[in-house]
């Protein structure tokens, strides 16, 4: 590309630029009390004009010299360094989870930093879920909230209404939401993709939408409040014991500090999403786990060879929910308070970005991708709603820059040696 | 009877709506196979260009009324159009031959990106347009009920029949109806046959936003009120709509947005209104399970 053409592209892109801005930038409808009117601020689509056409300029001239560098020959850097450290692989993941172990206790992590790896934790466990729906039996889930929200009601309410214990409720949470799964995923998992997709995302919006309006039961938008921590074999993170009991920081005669129970969140929702982790290695290399991979790769050969398409996909559907409901139970134990806000679509497509971006079925993608999309923006709460924006340009350009994923994993488990 | 007159009123009129905007969808995934998230918030800029331009154009103009709404229909299919294709230029045009799920993700970005675009430049709050089409015919005086039949519910409804019938004729007659089916049956083959692929994928986002953009000015117009989440739940019930008609036919977009319409409406008249959208979803449901490929979807023939 000359130089020339570069110009003439650059002013191209801001002059597409300027049509775009000058409805939506150049005028601000003002809200008065005789009606709508409108403001004008047609600097502002000079600048994005400007922007765009810089913006553009600038990445013709990058293109240029990039192509006037000879291309080397053989693996590119990337490749490179995949094949150099590919022996190192399983250790990554053991430095991590020692790494996470440690981190609560390292002299830079304060309150705030655990209580955001937390965070992030229940976006991993949850990205593991769904990894096992999408990533492995290829099921594209854009619903998986709903057994979040399941998972979460089911124990505020039980927790509340009949005042069981937090490790009662975990497992039946799990239950409820895996038999949600089951009972959703029954009629629907013979259609195939898209449709799959449309019938889940519909599935999560009318979840939604009960938990919204079945007042007598889930008090609607309001809400529960005052959810019941979780305890340490009977041991609450409190300041004082009920009569005849002891605290976690009397048992173990520490000084009481709120950063035990904040330490102890971390922990439970760390063993929780390495069980996920650890589960869902293990089973892919079960017949179940193959039969889910097998599923994703071609469905008429599945068939052909005596597998049950509806039956797979139902199990990979209800172990994927279970998850979700098991982190569930955990944020609300961890929030103290639920509502149905918590629960949109929105999150759906944040879990499901995190398992896309992280690359397909790889469990370490999931971490990374985790770490980005929802460790990154918590540092930048101050920003509102230019948070949101870039959160979501950010989805557009990493798809971008690498459309099958930070790290792409989607050989089979088990291939025959050599024909890969 | 008057009263199920009136909702099924009330219903063609929001069936129409979805209708133009399932359009959208329908032809979108016809072609590309993808679900084009963005296209509610499409359809939601569409509304904001409305009521930005019938606002400019009755400031300057001195207030006509019929004027302004016929450059706010102009401006806000041009201007709509415009973004439609400049959205399909920078997230999806690159992710051609991606994996089946990079689109869609790029896709959910970028309605994140539109829907908080909108709010950063005009603002949270809901925007308030005082009726501008008013007066109607009373068809019925019933004992306790009067139908009413508004001329807004007429234009919307005669619009929406004339814009069907004008792309019933593009898609079927002209050129570029002809190459756009030729892209949807066999891209490349298409390609290879000298149609310009890209250009042809170009028209049909153009053409689907000028759609919603029109369904756009009927909700700012009907409802008089818009804010920037519009596009979320009206972007879901249009591909319910497209996927409940059969997802890739074009009359089966217009069936369906009219059934999930009149579903709403016969609902909240006479069941309750909290759950309207639950209803739509369980139709969909329903029919999936009875017709997996939707009312009027060819049935997809798998080769190996």
């Amino acid at each position: 590309m000359t130089l020339k053409r570069a110009l003439v592209d650059a002013l191209m892109g801001g002059v597409v630029a300027a049509a775009l801005a000058l409805p939506m930038l150049g005028f601000r409808l003002v809200d008065s009390s005789q009606g709508l009117s409108l403001g004008l601020r047609f600097d502002w689509v000079l600048w994005a004009a400007l922007i765009v056409a810089a913006g553009r300029f600038a990445l013709s001239l990058l293109r240029m010299t990039a192509a006037k560098r000879r291309k080397p020959i053989g693996p590119t850097m990337g490749e490179r360094i995949t094949t150099r450290f590919a022996g190192a692989r399983p250790f990554v993941g053991w430095a991590m989870i020692g790494f996470a172990l440690v981190m609560p206790f390292l002299p830079f992590a304060d309150r705030n930093l655990v209580d955001k790896a937390t965070l992030v934790l229940i976006y991993v466990m949850l990205g593991w879920g769904l990894n096992i729906v999408v990533g492995l039996a290829g099921l594209l889930d854009l619903g998986f909230v709903a057994f979040y929200a399941v998972g979460a009601y089911s124990y505020a309410l039980l927790a509340t209404k009949l005042g069981w214990s937090f490790w009662l409720c975990l497992p039946l949470a799990g239950l409820f939401a895996a038999s949600f799964g089951i009972a959703l995923g029954f009629p629907v998992l013979r259609l195939r993709g898209d449709y799959l997709a449309i019938v889940t995302l519909g599935f999560g919006e009318i979840i939604r939408i009960i938990l919204q309006n079945w007042q007598d039961l889930t008090n609607g938008p309001q809400g529960i409040s005052a959810i019941p921590r979780p305890t340490l074999f009977g041991l609450p993170f409190t300041a004082s014991a009920p009569e005849g009991k002891q605290t976690f920081a009397e048992y173990f005669s520490l000084d009481y500090s709120g950063n035990h129970r904040v330490i102890f969140l971390y922990f439970v929702i760390l063993v929780l999403a390495l069980l996920t982790n650890a589960f869902t290695l293990r089973i892919r290399r079960l017949p179940i786990g193959r039969a889910w991979e097998a599923l994703r790769e071609d469905e008429i050969a599945c068939r052909s060879l005596g597998l049950n398409p509806t039956n797979i996909k139902l199990s990979a559907f209800a172990t994927g929910a279970m998850f979700a409901g098991l982190a569930g139970s955990f944020f609300a134990t961890r929030q103290g308070f639920i509502s149905p806000e918590s629960f949109t679509f929105i999150e759906s497509a944040v879990i499901l970005a995190i398992v896309v971006l992280g690359g397909m079925g790889s469990q370490i993608g999931v971490v990374l991708a985790a770490l980005l999309l929802v460790g990154l923006p918590e540092w930048f709460r101050e920003l509102q709603q230019y948070r949101m924006l870039a959160f979501g340009g950010a989805m557009v350009l990493i798809m971008l820059w690498k459309p099958s994923g930070l790290l792409s994993h989607r050989a089979p488990t088990i291939s025959l040696g050599g024909t890969k | 009877m008057e009263y199920f007159l009136q909702q099924l009123i009330n219903g063609i009129t929001l069936g129409a709506i979805y209708g133009l905007i399932a359009i959208g969808y329908t032809m979108v995934y016809g072609i590309i196979g993808m679900i084009n998230f963005a296209h509610g918030e499409i359809y939601m800029l569409g509304a904001f260009i409305t009521l930005i331009a019938y606002l400019a154009a009755t400031t300057i103009g001195g207030g006509s009324v019929a004027m302004g709404l016929l450059i706010a229909l102009a401006a806000t299919m041009i201007f709509t159009a415009l973004w439609g294709w400049a959205v399909e230029r920078i997230a999806y045009r690159p992710l051609r031959g991606a994996p089946k799920l990079a689109p869609l993700i790029s896709a959910i970005g970028m309605s994140i990106v539109l829907q908080n675009f909108s709010q950063i430049t005009q603002g949270a709050r809901v925007k308030p347009l005082p009726p501008v089409i008013r007066g109607g015919i009373t068809l019925l005086e019933g004992e306790n009920f009067t139908v009413h039949l508004s001329i807004l519910q007429i234009v919307i409804v005669v619009l929406t029949v004339v814009l069907m019938g004008a792309f019933t004729w593009i898609i079927t007659k002209t050129p570029l109806g002809r190459a756009q089916r030729a892209t949807e049956q066999d891209m490349k083959m298409a390609a290879l046959l000298g149609v310009d692929v890209d250009r042809i994928i170009s028209a049909t986002f153009v053409m689907g936003a000028m759609l919603a953009a029109v369904a756009g000015l009927m909700v700012t117009l009907y409802y008089g009120v818009i804010d920037f989440y519009i596009g979320f739940l009206a972007g879901i019930k249009a591909f319910t709509a497209a996927v409940l008609g059969g997802i890739g036919s074009l009359p089966g977009a217009m069936l369906g947005g009219l059934l999930i319409g009149l579903i709403e409406a016969f609902w909240s008249g006479y069941f309750s209104i909290e759950y309207k959208d639950v209803a739509a979803f369980s139709i969909l449901v329903l029919v999936l399970l009875f017709r997996p490929t939707g009312l009027l979807g060819r049935p997809e023939v798998e080769k190996i």
